[in-house]
């Protein structure tokens, strides 16, 4: 029931903002009525589209990042297809993604303390190689 | 471009049918000249003799250790994106497997949520 979810959909530009503030909101609830979290809501602005949807050129971005189960995703979904205002939205799984943007991260802070203290850089520097090429093994069959 | 005009006066190599702006569809095995739009092969100047080959295309991602390929960043994304919409070759763009997979989806979502467009210029 740990999955991260990263759900990006496109609002009307002639909305108000109160508006957008009631529908995040509303989205909000939703999620949390259905056991998940909402971790972060990033209004992204207004932007231009790259093709014209649903006879606009231009859209409100808005990324929400949410922590549930599937279902909490099916919910939101549901309720986005319904409201008028949204003419667009895909959602991502990312936890499996960050999961291994921290190995690499991890793994690159691990070498550089290694090589910030040469004495032991000799002894740590062969063993990072080593688990590079077998730690991005993983990560490519993603 | 001028390398267009050079090719013809070689006379080594046939003619080619049209001349070609991305290599699309062309054979990528001649060694040496094959992609017009890139720079030319640093080396002897062209008079017809390619003996030499091209310099190894490195991958942009491995070399800058950009591990994070998101359907967010649009600017990175439209680098690799040809001036019709269509995602570039890694012939050309010298990317190795793994990252052109993760590239390639990361423009498919981009398109679909508007960010980058199916066809035509991006804006």
């Amino acid at each position: 029931m740990n999955r991260t979810y990263e759900l990006m959909f496109i609002v009307r530009p002639d909305m108000a903002d109160e508006d957008l503030d009631k529908l995040v909101a509303n989205l909000e609830s939703t999620v949390t009525s259905a056991s998940g979290t909402v971790k972060a809501v990033d209004r992204m602005g207004k932007r231009r589209l790259a093709y014209m949807v649903h006879k606009f050129r231009e859209g409100i971005y808005i990324l929400m990042t949410i922590e549930g189960a599937g279902t909490v995703i099916h919910e939101l979904e549901r309720r986005l297809r319904v409201t008028e205002q949204v003419i667009k939205f895909l959602t991502v799984r990312v936890d499996e993604e960050h999961k291994r943007l921290e190995k690499i991260k991890a793994l690159r802070d691990s070498r550089k303390k290694a090589s910030a203290q040469p004495a032991a850089a000799a002894e740590q520097a062969p063993a990072a190689a080593g688990e590079a090429p077998t730690a991005d093994m993983p990560a490519a069959t993603v | 471009m001028s390398d267009e005009v050079k090719a013809p006066a070689a006379g080594e190599r046939p003619a080619r049918p049209f001349g070609e702006r991305s290599g699309g569809g062309d054979r990528p095995r001649f060694g040496g000249g094959g992609g017009a739009g890139r720079s030319g092969p640093g080396g002897p100047p062209r008079e017809g003799g390619r003996k030499f080959f091209r310099r190894k295309k490195v991958c942009k991602f491995c070399t800058e250790k950009i591990a994070d390929i998101n359907y967010k960043d649009y600017r990175l994304l439209g680098q690799f994106v040809a001036e019709s919409g269509k995602i570039v070759p890694r012939r050309l763009t010298g990317v190795c497997s793994p990252h052109q997979h993760r590239l390639a989806s990361a423009i498919k979502q981009a398109r679909n949520i508007a960010l980058l467009p199916f066809a035509g210029r991006a804006s």
